[in-house]
């Protein structure tokens, strides 16, 4: 996938006068932080359970290498195929030799954020192969030809009637005069047109929320029932997992499940909640005939042992997004790579450089809502100022931001010297606003004044007063 | 002589923060009134700047370590260091820690420092266990929660709680008060575009919670809203929620000019 962040100002920019887009965005807002609230609420243990998802996240990262390797044991055990995939190429190689071994010209593909980080998609197209995405959301995107721009809810920059367009230029085959009008009504289309391509695909792709070393199970969570189809129905299940999904055994998984949903769309549990373990098994009413596991590391090794690991506890629930002001106001394309809001801001300098994505982890007021939301407890923006660091001590953010900030800290460092400027310019300051408290335009606060007035200083110092009055005191006592 | 008892357990010195250095000095004298009010010994040490916060959020960690080092010593003799402002009292508490974190001069300082911090009116309500402040205010307000006071300090019913002691005030809430206004500290100027679309946001709720006057406890944070509702020509008088409770409200709000 094309990587846009280094244009992060200009995607903003565009996100925030795309009136359709603000509308959809409206939606995150409204759908997403009540329905998780109540569903907080209602569950007295939640802090608790974040407390032991995190150890247990923590232990798992602190082990990798025995979980991994327990994991691709009982893989094997179980009849199926651990392939090991460094970086992204490698992934995407492994997966077209899997197609191409089972002669597959369309696959379906059940949701799943590492395909994207992979580029997958593109890559099978150039060679041949038709992926057709089968969750309602990625189905919709994949028609227009874009990513998605929420890790839950790809299409959430949509609004219902971009969807129906699409569906009436897409679906050409069905009446023109047929009703579109209801989420449910889209919902049933897709359906429709989707139902005929599990039949036809070879190969099913899904992603995997969780892979359990204890059992050597792949498991994803869904609500349209889209990815059993997709690894059930075809001859050849393919699951793509980063290395950091695993966890040791089903009581772990058990507890994190809890969070997990409650924490995405407010549900207790998703409407599915699906374990896959090897192929089929004789005496199985259905699975697959193969069933391989890519597991992917992508640069996520090189973050053990670094400032960065914690990021490694996410389980991609979206809540510090769906929480996020920046997100709110410019929504998940505007990042300009896989992953967007909070945890994109952390996770892609981990994995794209923060050369390219470094307006990610500054383009953040610090609220910290997405560290109070965190199911896994990752502190957010203390990652995001890890990343400002290294790009500081690296050069890279702007030379006018470096000088400004020499130039305050100069000041700032030298109290004596910061009394004498501020007792100058604080009265100097102040005297320009006139009668008014404000000013409308202000020298080289063109940043601030563009959207705003600059409320003007009241006067002298507050330090220059108190001086005052101590002297006043003092000569009173004398 | 003076009440020597009840000083040396209450001395408290006053963090005024920038800003309120700077821009809203009355912010200050509201607060060392609250403070003296309560029984404490206020001082104001003339060697503090600002909290350091500009230099540890943009990554330049060792101008922000050289700012902590001079404020730490700056108030190292006092029972209390107290600041009017959630996000620098969060960085004294929370941050100046981290930033010693392995420093075998300096760790152990840092971390006796932190514990003596707090923000004003959580100052005021959970370790002075003030009740009432004894202020009048006719009118009705609405409150902001600044994001690094409720969520790295905890503070939310303290200032609602005071501010129901105040007669003649009536809070009326706006909704996602506890949501980012948009200021950021430096992310405003680097990101106006985005900080600007969010205090839009801010001024809307503001603007429909019906108050005449808008309260926080960070200047930053009421700067913004105050410069943003000045310019969309809304009519909600800004003020640090200090100068309520300390009565100090009759000057100009905060952007306004005097008559």
């Amino acid at each position: 996938m094309q990587i846009t962040s280094p244009a992060f100002k200009e995607n903003a920019r565009r996100a925030l006068s795309d009136a359709q887009l603000q509308k959809a965005l409206g939606h995150v807002r409204s759908g997403f932080i009540d329905k998780r609230q109540y569903a907080v609420e209602a569950l007295p243990e939640f802090d608790a359970l974040r407390d032991s998802a995190r150890a247990i996240k923590d232990h798992t990262l602190a082990h990798l290498d025995l979980y991994l390797e327990a994991y691709e044991e009982k893989v094997k055990k179980a009849g199926g195929y651990v392939h090991w995939a460094e970086t992204a190429a490698d992934a995407r190689n492994v997966i077209l030799e899997i197609c191409r071994a089972a002669g597959a010209r369309t696959v379906t593909k059940g949701k799943s954020m590492i395909t994207e980080e992979i580029g997958l998609n593109e890559f099978l197209e150039k060679e041949g192969v038709r992926p057709v995405e089968t969750d309602l959301g990625e189905y919709i995107i994949q028609l227009r030809g874009e990513h998605p721009s929420h890790i839950i809810a790809p299409a959430v920059h949509l609004t219902r009637d971009q969807v129906e367009a699409d569906f009436r230029r897409a679906h050409d085959h069905l009446p023109v005069a047929r009703d579109l009008s209801e989420p449910e009504s889209l919902l049933g289309e897709a359906r429709r047109v989707l139902r005929y391509q599990y039949f036809q695909a070879d190969v099913g792709i899904t992603g995997a929320n969780f892979l359990v070393a204890e059992t050597g199970s792949s498991i994803i969570v869904t609500n349209e029932g889209n990815g059993d189809l997709t690894q059930i129905l075809p001859r050849v299940h393919v699951v793509v997992a980063s290395i950091e999904k695993i966890v040791p055994t089903l009581e772990d998984v058990s507890q994190i499940l809890r969070l997990l949903a409650r924490s995405a769309t407010g549900q207790d549990m998703s409407v599915y909640t699906t374990l896959s373990t090897g192929p089929r098994r004789p005496g199985d009413p259905d699975g697959p005939d193969e069933y391989h596991v890519v597991l992917v590391d992508n640069g996520r090794s090189s973050m053990l042992g670094t400032e960065f690991q914690d990021m490694l506890r996410c389980i991609r629930c979206g809540a510090c997004m769906n929480h996020c002001p920046v997100y709110h106001a410019v929504g998940g394309h505007a990042y300009g790579w896989v992953y967007p809001g909070p945890m994109g801001a952390v996770l892609t300098p981990s994995l794209v450089g923060v050369d390219k994505a470094g307006h990610l982890p500054n383009a953040s007021t610090f609220c910290g809502r997405c560290e109070a939301v965190c199911p896994m407890r990752i502190p957010l923006p203390k990652m995001m100022r890890h990343w400002r660091e290294r790009e500081f001590s690296r050069g890279l953010n702007p030379a006018t931001q470096r000088y400004g900030l020499r130039a305050w800290a100069m000041f700032a460092r030298r109290p004596k010297l910061y009394r004498l400027a501020s007792s100058f310019g604080i009265p100097l300051l102040s005297f320009f606003k006139g009668r008014k408290g404000s000013f409308r335009y202000l020298p080289l606060a063109g940043g601030w004044t563009r959207h705003r007035e600059m409320p003007a200083p009241e006067g002298r110092t507050f330090m220059q007063q108190w001086r005052d009055r101590d002297a006043q005191k003092q000569e009173a006592r004398a | 002589m003076k009440s020597e008892r009840v000083e040396e357990s209450r001395r408290v010195g006053l963090f005024v923060t920038c800003l309120v250095d700077l821009f809203r000095p009355t912010v200050g004298f509201a607060s060392v009134k609250l403070l003296e009010n309560a029984g404490c010994q206020v001082d104001v040490p003339m060697a503090q700047t600002c909290c350091g916060q500009p230099a540890y959020n943009s990554g330049d960690r060792a101008d922000a370590i050289a700012i902590a080092r001079n404020t730490i010593e700056a108030f190292e003799d006092y029972d209390y260091v107290v600041a009017p402002s959630g996000s620098c009292a969060g960085m004294l508490k929370k941050h100046y820690p981290s930033l010693f974190k392995g420093d075998p001069r300096w760790e152990a300082r840092a971390e006796a420092f932190a514990a003596k911090v707090h923000e004003l009116v959580s100052f005021l309500v959970d370790v002075l266990g003030v009740r009432s402040v004894g202020a009048a205010h006719a009118g009705t307000v609405t409150y902001h929660d600044s994001c690094s006071g409720l969520r790295e300090l905890g503070i939310r019913e303290q200032p609602r709680n005071l501010l129901a002691s105040v007669s003649g005030l009536e809070l009326k809430e706006m909704r996602d008060s506890d949501v980012c206004c948009g200021f950021g500290g430096t992310f405003c100027v680097k990101y106006p575009e985005i900080s600007n679309r969010i205090v839009e946001e801010k001024t809307a709720n503001i603007r429909a919670a019906g108050a005449e006057t808008l309260l926080a406890g960070d200047l930053g944070c009421l700067m913004n809203m105050a410069g943003k509702l000045e310019r969309q020509g809304i009519d909600v008088k800004v003020r640090h929620v200090a100068e309520v409770l300390a009565g100090m409200d009759d000057g100009p709000a905060i952007g306004r000019g005097k008559g």
